[in-house]
């Protein structure tokens, strides 16, 4: 193999001199790959937006139209319209709002206990509980699903909401790595003072916690927004669907109208692209905590 | 010491011990009663659903491995099981390689490296609905962008929703733009190998290839093995793209079935047929397939995955 292509494998360079072919295959070289997979992954989202803003004509003219003779911003207005934009979004805030106050009181509870707390049967239950995360979701869908239907609360938000009122595997492991890297002398420090467990938690723990519990809130937001299945299954009635369930149900009956649907998607996706920008450390340090090293 | 002193430490030892595991699980309570609630009670219902005739309307009518008699010997079962394969040795893995390959490319500390990353990051948070139905429009057979610089570097252009030769690679070909979770993933894995190592294997004269294959790539395998293990299992979970890209609920598997997935013919034996009998036996049969692969690739995984202090 031919060292250009071969520096490409390496991790980290190792003192490099700076010699000037080392210093192009090193610091330019890369950059080629790099703009042109970069060039292809904005691509999309360019043309997302461009067709979103074009008439029927353009986006069926024989040639791709890049640049949109008139801005046609009613492309929107009509989204908006046509898919009760407002409604759709109301019901998925809903459910997020109410699945992220789950998880907020559910998983620094079970993360304390898996942390901090000793007692026979912890290690037990610890990998008990990072077994189940890669049980796929479809082998306990259809109990689940029986279970609410006996319940009545088809067609409620309410199992969309309730499990995560018993925590996330994946939240609980992020929380718990967090829990360890706090000092045990704090705890100790209160125990001795002669506050409880409880006290320990709220107090010391829960403030201390705070930067990882906004990774939670931002991952549940996240997979809240964005879940298709869970509206699938349990929202039949149309006022109860959320933006995914309502974006899909907009394809069927708008087939070949293109504008229209981009531009309802590019309301749907804007909320977490800007979102993105104000969290970014955030999502990039979540991620690599929940991805074990 | 007296013998009762000793008997009340005893004791009080005892129900110190006692206290600190009620206050456990107490604690953990939320997840442990989830975890009877939603996974455990669920499992073990579905294996005697998957032994019944159950409609939903009408209680389950016991009918023996009837069930599991007939998936065996159900085509569609056989369809989904292969479409599902598929994907995950020409979609799963090579997008694992290709997110590696971005991520040792970032960690030559080339300039930009955050904006490089924002740039492969994002794809990943759009809600995959909407990412399917703008990859839907992107591949349109005739107006879609791919098709567009197809035909401008004077190759074929595919139906590829059309088609179902083409709807697996038009599913793999949208995979890609989503595989910026692995890139951060893997940078975060690179950026923590010890650079004495790098230097240690320079000063032994270890060429680049030998660098990687000896040094990075048994560093970073940790990642690799987790990465392995839940893409393996999101393989078995693929749904969104192929239902929104099929677009029609009464065939949900596409032209001729092609983008039949696991999840998805589950999915349609659940809430389309209403024959939970049936999906319960899928879902049993699915929960044996991810516990095998998980324990083939454990095993495998002594002989590749190196964990740092260890060996």
């Amino acid at each position: 193999m031919n060292p250009q292509l071969a520096d490409l494998f390496e991790a980290q360079p190792a003192n490099p001199p700076m010699r000037w072919s080392v210093v192009f295959r090193r610091r330019i070289l890369p950059h080629v790959p790099l703009v042109l997979v970069g060039i292809l992954f904005l691509m999309p989202f360019a043309w997302l937006v461009v067709t979103s803003v074009e008439t029927d004509q353009e986006i069926f003219s024989s040639h791709p139209v890049f640049f949109p003779h008139v801005l046609q911003w009613s492309n929107y207005a009509q989204a908006v319209q046509d898919f009760p934009f407002l409604q759709y979004t109301y019901n998925t805030l809903y459910i997020a709002f109410f699945s992220i106050i789950g998880q907020v009181i559910s998983c620094p509870l079970v993360a304390y206990s898996f942390s901090r707390l000793r007692y026979p049967g912890r290690t037990f239950l610890f990998f008990l509980m990072m077994s189940t995360m890669i049980l796929p979701s479809q082998v306990t869908m259809v109990p689940v699903y029986v279970m609410w239907n006996k319940m009545g609360l088809i067609n409620t938000f309410w199992p969309l909401i309730i499990p995560h009122f018993f925590g996330s595997a994946m939240y609980i492991f992020l929380l718990r790595q967090f829990f360890m890297s706090i000092p045990f002398e704090l705890s100790e420090a209160a125990k001795i003072d002669g506050a409880s467990e409880f006290r320990i938690f709220t107090q010391i723990m829960i403030p201390l916690a705070k930067p990882a519990m906004y990774t939670v809130i931002l991952f549940q937001f996240l997979a809240s927004w964005s879940d298709f299945m869970g509206p699938l299954i349990y929202l039949n009635d149309p006022t109860k669907w959320t933006l995914s369930i309502g974006l899909q149900s907009f394809i069927g009956d708008h087939s070949v109208q293109w504008g229209l649907l981009m531009a309802a998607s590019t309301l749907f996706t804007l909320p977490i692209i800007v979102l993105y920008f104000f969290v970014q450390r955030r999502f990039i340090q979540g991620i690599t905590l929940t991805g074990i090293k | 010491m007296s013998a009762s002193t000793v008997n009340a430490n005893l004791l009080g030892i005892r129900s110190r011990r006692r206290k600190a595991l009620l206050v456990g699980l107490l604690f953990a309570s939320p997840w442990i009663l989830g975890f009877l609630i939603f996974q455990l009670y669920p499992i073990l219902i579905s294996f005697y659903y998957s032994l019944t005739d159950y409609h939903l309307m009408s209680a389950p009518h016991f009918t023996g491995l009837k069930n599991y008699q007939d998936l065996f010997r159900d085509p569609k079962f056989y369809q989904s099981l292969y479409n599902t394969i598929y994907i995950t040795i020409f979609g799963f893995v090579p997008q694992l390689a290709f997110s590696l390959f971005i991520a040792l490319l970032l960690n030559m500390n080339v300039k930009g490296q955050s904006i490089y990353r924002t740039i492969f990051f994002l794809p990943t948070i759009v809600p995959l609905v909407a990412s399917s139905l703008l990859w839907m429009w992107l591949l349109n057979g005739e107006h879609g962008l791919v098709n567009e610089i197809l035909r401008s570097l004077g190759m074929g252009q595919p139906a590829w929703l059309a088609d179902p030769n083409w709807t697996k690679p038009a599913l793999i070909l949208m995979g890609f733009w989503g595989t910026g979770i692995g890139t951060v993933m893997y940078l975060a894995a690179l950026q923590d190998v010890p650079r004495e190592y790098y230097e240690a294997a320079a000063i032994d004269g270890a060429g680049p290839w030998q660098r990687f294959w000896k040094i990075t790539f048994p560093s970073i395998s940790p990642m690799t093995l987790f990465q392995l293990i839940t893409g393996l299992i999101g393989s078995f979970q693929y749904f969104t793209q192929a239902y929104v890209f099929a677009n029609d609920p009464n065939n949900i598997g596409g032209p001729g079935g092609s983008m039949l997935f696991y999840a998805t013919y589950l999915y349609q034996q659940a809430f389309s047929f209403l024959d939970m009998g049936y999906a319960s036996a899928m879902a049993w049969v699915l929960f044996v397939i991810v516990l095998v692969l998980t324990i083939l690739v454990f095993r495998t995984s002594a002989r590749w995955v190196y964990y740092g202090g260890e060996k």
